[in-house]
């Protein structure tokens, strides 16, 4: 890796970890109640809404108001598919979106997936962009967020019944979290050459009309959807090719920008974290965690994407990284990004659960291409979406304690509560429901003539296309290896139940666990405690993390990406 | 269950109103006030006409121009209403013969060229619309425009290093050169 590639991470770690800290105590000022700013307009929204804000749930009834919650979510983005040709604000007559195509998209944005099985250009219209998608890219990271706090409330508290108001959590998280900083980046984007407006299609000439004919320019409110995509860590690009369209992210600011903004929330919930369990090293344990798993996959991506591809350089292409070239293998990238920028974008997207793409995945070198897939297959657990990565990651944390309790024979413990059958029975179920939809998903796909229909590349790589489809739905990460024809209807049903259950088959367990933990006494740390702040517990529950990604994906990764990496570099 | 579905309904309905119509509404006022020409795409005007916009890249063939990334968007190249990249995978032959097909078109303009050829002019965007080159890509080229339009090499060579530029604050990016903004000062040194 160059030195160039190592001070672009160092950069980004930087000002990224200069914004943890006081975003962090933000959220949780905010999450405890303590922020007025908004008031008139929350407090309005609760009258009009019949909530009563000082109200709190228990850990069923705040999980039965976020599915009903998101199940509304998943009606109106179908509905506003579906009715797009009636409705206003669709300049370029798009027709109905096909039902399948419809609810795979809609099931898609609600759990944060923004898988994209349309291209949004040629497919929706503005209305449906804003009213339908924009509104899910704020919610369903919304979602995110108040099921992380209500656990960290399930930590913190002690003998408690109640987790919360789920609708005044959600009300809270959208007001003053993510509107205010979307809508300032929003504003930043446009300035750097992001477009928002709600023009018609714009014919231009060009400089060769005679040759080439004459362009239409796809238009549309990008800004807007582009600055929470991102934010929210969702990924749902306005357009088809996402953030290496130039109207999404024209500038190699921009990206940065964009970068920063996806691991913006998962970092400071960190802090939030600890601030909340009044203690906080866990927070920053967490973070450090994360950060060391991050950096690994950053440095395998960039190095691989840098080697370039043998095959062209067999053909006398240079590759060769100059003052005046980026070099490396350049397929699926633009050249405003190169390979350091590109290949950190995608680490960065796929370790959060983003999804949002700078560069063709599918193009990448099988080990530069294999990142991405591992960083989903962990989980999402390094940051993580907002919200979805902190509690995985607290659910691999008691499973360290109880793996480590298990090695030194004493009862777990977590921040002071026992860890026991309950909460062990409700993490196993949190852990294993993902790589369960994954890999049976993908047993299935590649067992059926209509899954392995949608293989756009032959060999080893076709496979890698199917696992990386399945692994991004049911981790509802939401980027692609995007040769795979998946708009048909059995990739728009599997894949739509595969997001569907990998977001909420883990949401509703982590609640169950949250609402045991908070109903628990608090007990005093003894000698025997051990302590989860500390370098080893940081080592551990990396170990814990990698040791469940090796055991239930290292036979796929073999088969794909591993036997193509070795044909590529195979002497002929 | 029924006490959760009054606020999940309305609540939803007015948030979806926040987020989903005021906020980008409220984005596209401050955005047509403060940047109206980004907003709208970055238009370059030529003689009262459109040509294009500087940040979306255009189809050039024609041996007086500079030529761009090759692109994958269908049904023609840099349709601009259907951005996508090619999806080969670093093995697939169709990769391997696309590119030989392009070093061929390259070689066979310029045939006199036996420097090897940078590779993004060969390889596809990733979103079929890549406004740059890189300069490495910009100065292959330059031999070809020059004897094209009977033009010195060096004076063609200048143009190029004045329209290159750098990683932003030596770190973000990469060095480029915007292939539509180049051409037209071309075109301008003709007239």
């Amino acid at each position: 890796m160059s030195l160039h590639a190592w001070l672009l991470l160092g950069a980004f770690l930087a000002v990224l970890l200069l914004t943890t800290k006081p975003l962090g105590l933000y959220i949780a000022h905010l999450m405890e109640g303590r922020l007025r700013w908004a008031r008139p307009l929350e407090n309005g929204l609760y009258r009009l809404c019949g909530v009563r804000p000082d109200e709190e749930m228990g850990w069923l009834r705040y999980a039965l108001a976020l599915l009903l919650f998101n199940a509304l979510g998943v009606l109106a983005v179908y509905g506003l598919q579906r009715l797009q040709a009636v409705l206003p604000l669709n300049p370029q007559q798009m027709a109905a979106v096909a039902p399948d195509s419809a609810f795979n998209t809609a099931v898609s944005f609600v759990t944060n997936t923004n898988w994209q099985g349309y291209a949004g250009e040629s497919t929706l219209g503005y209305l449906v962009q804003m009213l339908g998608l924009t509104v899910q890219n704020f919610l369903s990271a919304a979602t995110g967020i108040v099921v992380v706090i209500a656990l960290v409330r399930g930590l913190a508290r002690h003998s408690a019944s109640t987790l919360g108001n789920a609708w005044v959590d959600l009300t809270r998280a959208t007001l003053y979290l993510l509107l205010p900083l979307s809508l300032a980046m929003a504003v930043f984007l446009v300035g750097q050459g992001v477009i928002q407006n709600f023009d018609a299609y714009r014919e231009v000439a060009t400089l060769e009309p005679a040759q080439s004919g004459p362009q239409l320019l796809a238009m549309g409110p990008v800004a807007s959807q582009e600055a929470i995509k991102m934010l929210g860590t969702n990924g749902g690009g306005f357009f088809n090719a996402n953030s290496a369209h130039p109207f999404e992210n024209p500038t190699p600011l921009t990206n940065f920008v964009q970068m920063l903004a996806i691991f913006l929330i998962p970092a400071a919930l960190c802090v939030t974290f600890g601030r909340m369990v009044g203690d906080t090293r866990q927070g920053w344990a967490i973070l450090a965690a994360m950060t060391l798993l991050f950096v690994v996959g950053a440095w395998a991506a960039m190095s691989f994407e840098q080697q370039g591809n043998p095959r062209l350089a067999a053909l006398g292409v240079d590759q060769a990284a100059s003052v005046w070239q980026a070099g490396g293998n350049m397929e699926g990238k633009e050249t405003r990004f190169g390979i350091a920028t590109s290949a950190l974008f995608a680490t960065i997207t796929t370790a959060a659960s983003c999804g949002a793409v700078n560069a063709m995945h599918d193009s990448f070198t099988p080990l530069g291409g294999l990142v991405p897939l591992a960083n989903m297959q962990l989980g999402e657990v390094v940051f993580g979406g907002v919200g979805t990565g902190l509690y995985g990651m607290l659910v691999f944390a008691v499973l360290a304690v109880f793996i480590a309790g298990l090695m030194i024979g004493r009862t777990p413990e977590y921040l002071g509560k026992k860890i026991e059958t309950h909460e062990m029975k409700m993490s196993a179920i949190a852990i294993l429901v993902t790589p369960l939809l994954v890999l049976l998903g993908t047993a299935l796909a590649v067992s059926t003539e209509a899954g392995r229909a949608g293989i756009a590349n032959p060999g080893t790589h076709g496979f890698s296309e199917i696992l990386y489809a399945l692994t991004s739905a049911g981790n509802n990460n939401g980027s692609a290896f995007a040769g795979l024809s998946a708009n048909t209807p059995f990739y728009n049903l599997l894949l739509a139940a595969v997001m569907w259950l990998g977001r909420f088959g883990v949401i509703v367990p982590v609640l169950a666990m949250a609402g045991a933990l908070a109903a628990k006494k608090r007990i005093a740390a003894t000698a025997g405690t051990l302590p989860t702040h500390t370098p080893l517990f940081v080592a551990l529950l990396i170990g814990t993390v990698l040791l469940l990604g090796l055991l239930n994906y290292v036979p796929t990764l073999a088969l794909g990406p591993v036997v193509e990496h070795l044909v590529l570099w195979m002497k002929a | 269950m029924k006490t959760l579905v009054r606020p999940a309904v309305s609540l939803f309905l007015l948030l979806s109103a926040v987020t989903g119509l005021a906020y980008p509404l409220a984005v596209t006022g401050i955005a047509r006030a403060v940047f109206p020409e980004q907003a709208a795409g970055s238009l370059i005007l030529e003689d009262g006409q459109v040509v294009g916009s500087e940040l979306i890249g255009q189809h050039f063939s024609d041996p007086k121009h500079f030529w761009g990334r090759p692109s994958a968007t269908a049904p023609q190249p840099y349709n601009a209403a259907a951005s996508s990249g090619s999806n080969l995978g670093p093995l697939n032959p169709a990769l391997i013969e696309a590119v030989e097909a392009r070093l061929e078109a390259l070689r066979a303009a310029d045939p006199g060229n036996a420097r090897a050829v940078p590779v993004d002019l060969v390889t596809a965007s990733a979103s079929g619309l890549d406004p740059h080159i890189s300069p490495a890509a910009a100065l292959w080229q330059v031999p070809r425009v020059a004897r094209a339009r009977g033009l010195a090499e060096a004076q063609v060579r200048s143009l190029v290093e004045g329209h290159a530029e750098g990683r932003q604050w030596w770190l973000l990016g990469e060095p480029r050169v915007n292939v539509l903004k180049l051409n037209l000062a071309l075109d301008a040194l003709g007239q």
